[in-house]
Formats: C-alpha cells, sequence, structure tokens
C-alpha cells in the first residue's frame, strides 16, 4: 500500500517520505496532505525527497510528485529530486520538458440552458442559410450543365443511378406493400361496419398514389441513400479527396454533388410508381384475402378512383424530395467535420435535413395542390 | 500594398509571399510572414508539430484564405485573383497531400487519367499510355486498374505524386511526404524529388519535420517559430544547421542536442 509522510528538517525544509508500493489501482494518496503540510510551513524553503522504502511503482506516484513540483513552483519554493530514483527523476523532467503553451488551455465552461437553445436557434438559422447558398451554387451549376459546361463524370452518374434505383428496389417493395396492406387494413375494419368494403381499393388507390408512396418512397431513400451520400462525402472531406479536387480545378459542386442530384432526381420519379404499384398490390392482397373482393374488382375499383392527375402529382412530388435528399445528403457531407465522429454526425443529420425537408415540403404541395384544386 | 510584385531576384522568384498572417477566425496561427521561393528550388517549410505548416501549404494553394498579406505567383497576385485566373494559376501546380488522397471510386490510372482528359487533347489510349508512365515513374508500373484502397499506404502516397505530376506541374507542393513511409521508401521519395528537379526543372514545395529529408534534399527553406509565431528563420538548411545561433532552430535541427549531424 502506498504511504507518504512528511517532516520538517532545520525549519526551511519539508522532507517528503514516500514507502510502499505505488500502484494506480491502489488509488493516489490524498489530494489535500500535501497542499496542507505546504501551507502550514510559511518559512519553508524547499522540499525534498526520501524514497528508500519505496517499493514498485508507476504513475501513480508520478502524479502526485508533479502536483507537489507544481505546488512548488507557485510557492516558488526550490524542488530537491535528488532523493528519487533516476526514473521517476527522468519521467518528471520529460513531463516539464515542453512548458504549457500559453493560451492553450480552453476554459470549459457549462453554459446556461437559455444560452444553449439560443446557440441551437442561430445555429438553425446557419444551417438554412447554408443550405440555400449550396442551393443557390446549384442552381447555377444546373445552368451550366445545360450549357454543356458542367463537368463530371458519366460513369460516376451511372454507378450511383444503379446504387439509388435498382438497389433500393428490395427495401422500397418490402415498406411499400406494408404500407397498401396497413392503409387497406385500418380502411376495411372501418369500412366494413357500412358494408362499403369495395371502397378499401379507392382509399388504398388515392392515398398511394396522391402521397403515400412518394412520401414513403422519399423518406427510405433519406434514410439509405442520403445517408451514404453524407457518409461518402464527409469521409472524402477527411482524406482530403475534396481539396484534392479543388486543386485539380474540379469543382466539388459539379463533380460531385451535380450526379448526385441528377441521379436521385431521374430514380425517384420511377421508384414512386414502383410503389404506387407495390402499395396497390398490398391492398388488393388484404381485399382479396380478407374481404373476399376478386381480384378483377379490386382492380377496375382502383382504376376508376384514381386519375392520371393523381399519379402525376405523385411523381412530380417524389423529383422533388429527390432534389431535397440529395441535398441534404451532399451538404451535410460537404459541411462535415474532420474526424469519424463528424463523418456519423454528418450522416445522421442528414437523414434529419432531408425527412424534415420532406415534410414541409409534403405541407407546401397540399396547400399548393388544395389551392390549385388538383 | 498595391497588387504590383515586390522588386529584388523577381527573375527567378516562383512564389513571392508577403506579409502573410493566417489565422481560424481570430486565432491568429502564424503572422507576417515574407519570404520568396525561387525558380528550382527544393523549399523546405519547416517547424514542430503543430506549428502551422500544412495551414501555410493550404494557403499557397489556396485551400484557405489569407487574413492578410498577398501570394503572388510570379508577377500575378494569387490571393486577389479571379476564381479564373486563380484556376489558371493552379493548373501549373501539382499537390501531394499528406495521405495521398487518391480519389477513392476511381481506379489509378483514371485518377491520372482525369487530370489529362480534363486539361488536355489527347486521345483516351493517350491518356491510358501517359498513366502507365507516369504510375512507372513512381514504381508502379501495372498497378493501373488497382483501386487506392487495394494498395499500401505508401503505395497511395506514390500514386498521389503520379497524379501530382500528371501535367508535368512547373511547381509540386508536398504536405509531409515521408510520412508514413518506410526509410527506404523515404529516400527513394527523396531522389524522385531532386530528379525531378534537376530534370524537369520544377520548383519543389515541401512540408515536412524530417530532418534527413531536410538535409537531403532542401536548397533553401523556412522555419515556423511557433512561439514567435512566424518565421523564425530562413535559408539553406544546411547553412542554418551551421551558423544559426536560434536556440529552437538549432534544437530542431539537432534533435533537442541530441544528435550530431
Amino acid at each position: 500500500m502506498n504511504q507518504v509522510s512528511f517532516e520538517r528538517v532545520n525549519n526551511d525544509i519539508l522532507l517528503i517520505r514516500f514507502a510502499g508500493r505505488w500502484q494506480l489501482s491502489g488509488g493516489l494518496a490524498p489530494s489535500g496532505a500535501v497542499e496542507r503540510e505546504l501551507q502550514a510551513f510559511p518559512s519553508l524553503a524547499r522540499v525534498a525527497f526520501d524514497a528508500r522504502d519505496l517499493g514498485d511503482w508507476d504513475s501513480s506516484i508520478l502524479t502526485v510528485l508533479a502536483r507537489v513540483s507544481g505546488l512548488c513552483r507557485q510557492r516558488q519554493v526550490a524542488l530537491d529530486a535528488d532523493g528519487l530514483p533516476a526514473g521517476i527523476h527522468r519521467l518528471l523532467d520529460l513531463a516539464e520538458a515542453v512548458p504549457e503553451r500559453v493560451g492553450a488551455r480552453i476554459a470549459v465552461r457549462k453554459s446556461p440552458v437559455l444560452e444553449r437553445i439560443g446557440t441551437g436557434a442561430i445555429g438553425v438559422a446557419d444551417s438554412v442559410t447554408a443550405m440555400l447558398a449550396l442551393l443557390g451554387d446549384m442552381t447555377v451549376t444546373f445552368v451550366r450543365l445545360f450549357g454543356m459546361k458542367a463537368r463530371y463524370r458519366a460513369s460516376d452518374l451511372w454507378l450511383l443511378i444503379q446504387q439509388c434505383g435498382a438497389q433500393a428496389l428490395p427495401i422500397v417493395t418490402l415498406v411499400t406493400f406494408l404500407v397498401g396492406v396497413i392503409l387497406a387494413f385500418v380502411g376495411a375494419v372501418q369500412l366494413k361496419q357500412f358494408g362499403a368494403q369495395i371502397y378499401v381499393a379507392d382509399l388504398v388507390g388515392i392515398a398511394m398514389t396522391r402521397e403515400m408512396g412518394a412520401m414513403m418512397t422519399a423518406i427510405i431513400m433519406a434514410g439509405r441513400t442520403g445517408a451514404a451520400f453524407a457518409a461518402q462525402l464527409g469521409t472524402m472531406k477527411v482524406t482530403q479527396e475534396i481539396d484534392a479536387l479543388a486543386t485539380a480545378g474540379f469543382s466539388p459542386m459539379e463533380f460531385l454533388v451535380l450526379p448526385r442530384v441528377i441521379a436521385l432526381v431521374l430514380m425517384m420519379p420511377l421508384l414512386c410508381l414502383y410503389a404506387d404499384l407495390m402499395g396497390v398490390a398490398g391492398g388488393a392482397a388484404i381485399g382479396v384475402g380478407m374481404l373476399h373482393l376478386s381480384w378483377t374488382t379490386y382492380l377496375h375499383q382502383t382504376a376508376d378512383a384514381i386519375t392520371l392527375t393523381d399519379v402525376a402529382g405523385g411523381v412530380f412530388k417524389s423529383a422533388v424530395y429527390g432534389v431535397l435528399v440529395a441535398l441534404a445528403g451532399c451538404l451535410r457531407g460537404l459541411q462535415s467535420g474532420n474526424s469519424s465522429a463528424a463523418v456519423g454526425e454528418a450522416a445522421t443529420s442528414a437523414v434529419v435535413t432531408g425527412i424534415v425537408a420532406i415534410i414541409l415540403a409534403c405541407g407546401v404541395f397540399s396547400v399548393v395542390f388544395y389551392v390549385l384544386g388538383i | 500594398m498595391n497588387g504590383v510584385a515586390p522588386v529584388g531576384n523577381s527573375a527567378q522568384a516562383h512564389i513571392t509571399v508577403r506579409d502573410l498572417t493566417m489565422a481560424y477566425g481570430s486565432f491568429v496561427i502564424m503572422r507576417e510572414m515574407t519570404f520568396t521561393i525561387n525558380q528550382g528550388d527544393v523549399f523546405i517549410i519547416m517547424g514542430g508539430s503543430g506549428s502551422g505548416k500544412s495551414t501555410l501549404l493550404r494557403h499557397l494553394i489556396g485551400l484557405n484564405q489569407p487574413a492578410g498579406g498577398q501570394i503572388f505567383y510570379g508577377d500575378q497576385d494569387f490571393t486577389r485573383a479571379e476564381a479564373v485566373q486563380r484556376e489558371q494559376i493552379l493548373r501549373d501546380t501539382g499537390v501531394l497531400f499528406q495521405s495521398g488522397a487518391l480519389w477513392s471510386p476511381m481506379t489509378l490510372a483514371e485518377n491520372i487519367g482525369l487530370l489529362l482528359e480534363e486539361y488536355t487533347d489527347l486521345s483516351p489510349a493517350e491518356i491510358g499510355e501517359v498513366a502507365a508512365l507516369k504510375l512507372a515513374l513512381v514504381g508502379l508500373k501495372g498497378f493501373e486498374d488497382y483501386y487506392p484502397s487495394q494498395i499500401s499506404g505508401g503505395m497511395q502516397k506514390r500514386a498521389g505524386l503520379a497524379r501530382a505530376m500528371a501535367l508535368d506541374p512547373e511547381i509540386l507542393f508536398f504536405d509531409e511526404p515521408s510520412s508514413g513511409l518506410d526509410p527506404i521508401s523515404a529516400r527513394l521519395l527523396d531522389e524522385l524529388i531532386l530528379e525531378l528537379r534537376d530534370n524537369l526543372g520544377t520548383t519543389v514545395v515541401v512540408v515536412t519535420h524530417d530532418l534527413s529529408s531536410i538535409f537531403t534534399i532542401g536548397t533553401n527553406s523556412i522555419f515556423l517559430d511557433p512561439d514567435r509565431k512566424t518565421i523564425g528563420a530562413q535559408g539553406s538548411p544546411k547553412e542554418l544547421l551551421a551558423h544559426s545561433q536560434d536556440p529552437q532552430l538549432r534544437r530542431f535541427l539537432t534533435r533537442g542536442g541530441t544528435e550530431h549531424l
């Protein structure tokens, strides 16, 4: 067990005696003891050590000695380290070889709740500004695209189209089929009470084509592709690949963001149509399986219920959601910091930003479509 | 302080930095740095870890904006140039980033080819040939179709150099070229740097704290002093070692006085 004792010599020297095994697992000497001893010795001029009975030691004794040395410096008391084993001596020297850089210590303080709320709110404003700036930048880039001046690799685009098109089909199938089933099920329970089961087809068909197809696809893509974009661009930032692009004269906006936006804008409407179909299939499964309608009746009823405008409206929305998801992912990726934690945060906030943007846009669309009477 | 390049040995001056101050927000890293990089120099930017060497490099290639002062390429004011003009200036530079920074979705040949595709009129077959040649120059013959993740860190670094040399730039920037390389590869890289300088007349700017590189290849250098937050000394590394009395620099060049080179 670690032991420390103090002895005053000649009225101006404090002899600190270390004995026993000093191991981190055994804890440090109580922190107040040294301070108290130094404080209670006003005529102190020198601190010396006696370590003859010291057994095994590790950083625990170094920590205590560093504390003593700091206190000595504060009180301008000489420190005589001769009584310490040579190893301890050298390690202490090493710890003090590089003086603390002036101003290097950062003041850590707890900010009050109100301040944090305020900072958060300012942060939101900043991120809206950043999103708008990116949107502006993107528009300029698109103008260049139509002037055939934008530079990106066609092979990148094809790869992205594959990634956010064909490879998304399984998850889109699963989710939207089940959404169709759920809608039909909720509707069936209610409509059955009036003997109006057949209108389940209308309910599912209209809900899927007008809203749910586009929205569910968008949310899936925000979680799947938006996060992937953010992680990819964030990592490229960490590995300096984006710097390398910039110094080679390629704008990251054209080279990285543009193909991602194009890929999603092209694929989202197709995925949305597919999602509509899957939703209707899910509804039909309930209609046929639970409500004992025939396939033909169900599909006829659906075809009568939905109009081309419903479908086109949904598809149009999905293209807009595609832009939002791609921009949210790329924005968060490009804003990412230079560490693995920052890339993780970028991916998380890409999904959050993407979903918030989708829901907001959905609200705006509802009002606009209502006003236009679509 | 207008857009006129400073006088002096401007006939050979490749990059002239005047009163450059670097800061992150209000935190000043280095202030009022003035130095000249001449044509054909192997110019070393040296200093301890965290002294702002890499940040200075980022300023020189336009990735960071100076908080004050100017950078001239030849007699063109790089700091105030329009985007198009800056791009033009950067066309004559190549950068080897610390980690290589190869574009990960592309093969090595595509990494090099991308630049040739963009800035030359070569046919795809010719681009392939040039890319293979550049890879051969850095000892990576036959690795054209590898992706960056499939090769070792040292090879990535060399491939990064091949990409930096793709357009035969007049100035090559190296950010810590020997970090992460074994001593033999590091020496080969040093020799390659000298070959480039001697045979192509390339001006080379190297950020490093590797003493053996500094003394082997450096013809001119600046030492960033983190305490004074500015340039501590400038001159040829060998002369600095022989004559400088600056204690910080002496400690740096002699590994704290333990080694006499």
